[in-house]
């Protein structure tokens, strides 16, 4: 029982960041269809970022600001980081290719994806990083927090969990509720007829990446705070997030978030109770399939093409 | 009826050469066929002459000079990379079958690599104690190859683009996970684990061709054998692929990837065509697989890794992907460009060279190539002037080696003792204005291009020829891109890819 609680914890930190990196994609994929391999390597950043800030406003174990503002501001400027690389990725190496062939842009995204990875190796090394969480307010964060029967569970779990799903929901009030949110959900159904309505397609586009890559970069800090990162975690993450927007349907907000869960918890499960070499194996099997037999998945609709 | 007698019909010319695209032509293809008509004079009929020839007098050209490379070159060195760009060639080739033909992403492409390798280090190595003859294994490994590449091709009846392209990723992903934990499988050690399989047959029973032992290494050095094997083995492929891709089969590859709906509305078993190409393209890899493990009497989970499929993919889609030419071309400018990297002092020429000659391409001989350039150099002397009256010691220039170009840049380029931060505020600045490069035009960006180049130098300098390992992957990286968006053709491509 202990087992099952601290795994369904783990499922469920790991599952909010897949969730994070899944909704950038379902924004892209949702309006130019476009599978936007960088995305993890956004995320990838935005974890460095944040690694940064801890460095600037003193490490971990000697922060010179509160630790709860410390958090916030790595959170916010990682945030902001990525929106910012997300947009040049954008307008730089997509936009050029908006008409083109569908593998035109799919390579420019590989290429792209490559060209982060090494591009942070070349500045900050291969070597992994720590955010040394632990040390964050003397090991508090770590050992407040409540018990349920012998496992405690960290306050600095609750803080990631409750904060993703604070962004997730934000996100879906911003596209629901919202002027702007209206025209992205216009553009994702028909471009074409979105743009003859007066919608500024591009504002629109960039506005999708700005938001994609702002919660990639939340998902990297809250990613690094919880094991150490490197530059090669933006890949293996990226594949999970895109399958996790895959099986809750690309397009949809709570469809990440449940894949991103329903991810997190496959991940957490086999590791915990099959075997931790063969956990990579068990979740992309489940994806594979999910993606044969599966590819509306839960909450999206077929797509029918058209001739 | 033979063809000599059956009557021309009598055609005006104009209309057997149609000035816009033709049926199934790109329109692009079609304008650069009116440029290259009218291009005129001695070079325009060379060109024309150069261009009749027939593929396999190309080829046959092609396969002459690498074999005549060792006659020119007795580095072991040299001949090694010879060896590994020719068979990147053979990899090229396999992958342009599945992308450049059939118009299907296939990530998984490097797992086929891999499996062909780990297949003939199983059936001749110390692992089991098998030792099949060379004549038995290679078609063993290629039919498995094959097998497999028909099995990972079946979701290709379900899935289409970018599905497709993740899942294959997803079965390369499972390939690195078996063949990382092999050593524990139900048991048994099949893989060797993160060790690999070290015991490939190498000197004692090596591969072996019509009787012939070939060790791997022949007094010491890099056995010129392997590069003849390798080159015979390209050039079999090569016309049988072309043999294949001038059938009924490469025709209906071609109508699938143009438009797989119209090509399955006229009847063409387009699930069947589909897996027809992996597995073309996994029997190659696999083929390729088997030299590899051969050569390096060994293999090791990390050589079938991501950054070896970008490496191929940067090949074929440079050269121009669906060009058989284009993969030759593109394996050897990538390979070469990669080996030259590896080294500072080359790095250094490549580096200059390649900017100075793109400077040329743009700008021909005019007078803003000479702003550039000049303005280039002089503000580089400015800076180092200034630079080195208020801090001498940290304007020592490049301090390895003695050459002309190093000596010249001793007083031109800045190289600080210690970069601090400067690494990664240079190189996110170098970045941010070659983007803003691509934006502006005219007198701008001559403007621009000056303080660029000269940043370019200090990044070139300071940063990336201290981790070739990283701008390596980098440049290749930077190349997709570019490639993608300034001519998605590549060198020698005859038409774009599509992919629906």
């Amino acid at each position: 029982m202990d087992d099952f609680i601290q795994y369904t914890i783990n499922a469920l930190t790991l599952g909010s960041v897949y969730a994070l990196i899944a909704l950038g994609y379902s924004l892209v994929y949702g309006i130019l269809k476009l599978l936007n391999f960088a995305h993890g390597d956004v995320f990838m950043v935005g974890a460095y970022i944040g690694f940064g800030m801890l460095n600037l406003l003193g490490g971990a174990t000697s922060p010179v600001v509160p630790v709860w503002l410390l958090l916030t501001i790595m959170v916010a400027t990682a945030m902001a980081g990525c929106a910012v690389i997300g947009v040049a990725i954008e307008r730089f190496a997509y936009r050029p290719l908006r008409d083109a062939p569908r593998i035109a842009p799919l390579i420019s995204a590989l290429g792209v994806s490559f060209f982060l990875t090494y591009s942070m190796q070349l500045l900050f090394g291969a070597e992994q990083r720590d955010y040394n969480a632990f040390s964050l307010d003397n090991g508090v964060l770590f050992l407040k927090g409540f018990d349920i029967g012998n496992v405690r569970v960290p306050l600095l779990r609750i803080v990631i969990i409750s904060s993703a799903f604070v962004l997730m929901i934000s996100l879906w009030l911003l596209v629901n509720r919202t002027r702007t949110g209206k025209a992205m959900r216009a553009t994702s159904f028909d471009r074409e007829a979105a743009a003859m309505m007066g919608i500024d397609i591009d504002r629109v586009i960039r506005f999708a990446f700005v938001l994609g890559s702002a919660l990639a970069g939340a998902a990297g800090v809250m990613f690094a705070l919880r094991a150490p990162a490197s530059v090669t975690i933006g890949f293996v993450a990226g594949l999970k997030g895109f399958t996790a927007a895959v099986i809750g349907g690309i397009g949809s907000i709570p469809g990440a978030m449940v894949g991103g869960l329903m991810l997190g918890f496959a991940e957490s499960f086999t590791q915990g109770y099959v075997s931790t070499r063969w956990s990579d194996l068990a979740v992309f099997t489940i994806l594979i399939l999910f993606m044969l037999f599966l590819p509306q998945s839960l909450f999206g609709r077929a797509d029918i093409s058209k001739v | 009826m033979t063809d000599a007698e059956r009557p021309t019909p009598n055609v005006p010319d104009s209309l057997t050469e149609p000035a816009g695209p033709a049926v199934g032509q790109d329109e692009w293809v079609a304008r650069h066929a009116e440029r290259r008509l009218l291009r005129g004079g001695r070079l325009g009929a060379v060109e024309e002459r150069l261009r009749a020839a027939p593929w396999w007098a190309w080829l046959t050209v092609f396969v002459c000079l690498a074999a005549l490379l060792p006659v020119g070159f007795s580095s072991g060195y040299v001949r090694r990379v010879a060896f590994d760009t020719v068979l990147y060639m053979l990899l090229a080739l396999g992958l342009n079958v599945v992308v450049g033909w059939g118009g299907l992403l296939d990530l998984g492409y490097i797992a086929f690599y891999g499996l062909g390798a780990y297949c003939y280090a199983l059936l001749s190595s110390n692992q089991f104690d098998v030792h099949l003859p060379t004549v038995a294994t290679v078609p063993i490994v290629v039919v498995v190859g094959a097998v497999a590449g028909w099995l990972i091709g079946l979701p290709s009846w379900r899935l289409s683009g970018d599905y497709l392209a993740i899942v294959t990723l997803f079965f390369f992903q499972i390939f690195i996970v078996v063949v990382t934990n092999g050593d524990h499988l139900f048991g048994h050690n099949v893989t060797g684990g993160s060790n690999g399989i070290g015991g490939v047959d190498a000197n004692v029973r090596p591969f072996n061709l019509f009787g012939h032992d070939l060790p791997v290494a022949h007094s010491g050095s890099f056995n010129v054998a392997y590069l003849y094997v390798v080159l015979a083995f390209f050039a079999v492929v090569f016309v049988l692929l072309r043999f294949v891709n001038e059938s009924r089969i490469g025709r209906a590859w071609r109508s699938l990837r143009e438009d797989p709906l119209a090509a399955e509305l006229m009847g063409m078993p387009v699930n069947w065509l589909k897996l027809l190409a992996f597995s073309f393209g996994a029997a190659v890899a696999a083929l390729s697989g088997t030299i590899f493990a051969a050569l390096n009497a060994g293999v090791f989970p990390t050589t079938f890794a991501f950054p070896l499929l970008i490496t191929v993919y940067t090949m074929v889609i440079l050269g121009g992907s669906g060009s058989q030419a284009g993969v030759i071309v593109g394996a050897i400018v990538v390979n070469v460009l990669l080996e030259l990297l590896r080294d500072a002092g080359n790095a250094r020429y490549v580096f200059y060279a390649l900017i100075v000659l793109a400077l040329f391409g743009v700008y021909r001989l005019s007078v803003r190539l000479a702003v550039v350039l000049g303005g280039t150099i002089a503000l580089g002397f400015v800076v180092h002037g200034i630079a080195s009256a208020i801090a001498k010691s940290n304007v020592d220039g490049p301090a390895n080696g003695e050459n002309w170009l190093i000596d010249g840049l001793r007083h031109w380029v800045i190289v600080p003792r210690d970069l601090g931060p400067w690494k990664q505020i240079t190189y996110v600045a170098l970045i941010g204005v070659i983007l803003l490069l691509t934006l502006v035009r005219g007198w701008w960006r001559v403007a621009l291009l000056v303080p660029t180049l000269y940043l370019a130098a200090f990044v070139w300098e300071n940063v990336m020829l201290t981790a070739p390992e990283a701008t390596r992957f980098i440049i290749l990286g930077a190349i997709l891109v570019s490639v993608m968006i300034a001519r998605p053709s590549g060198i020698l491509g005859e038409r774009r890819v599509e992919i629906v």
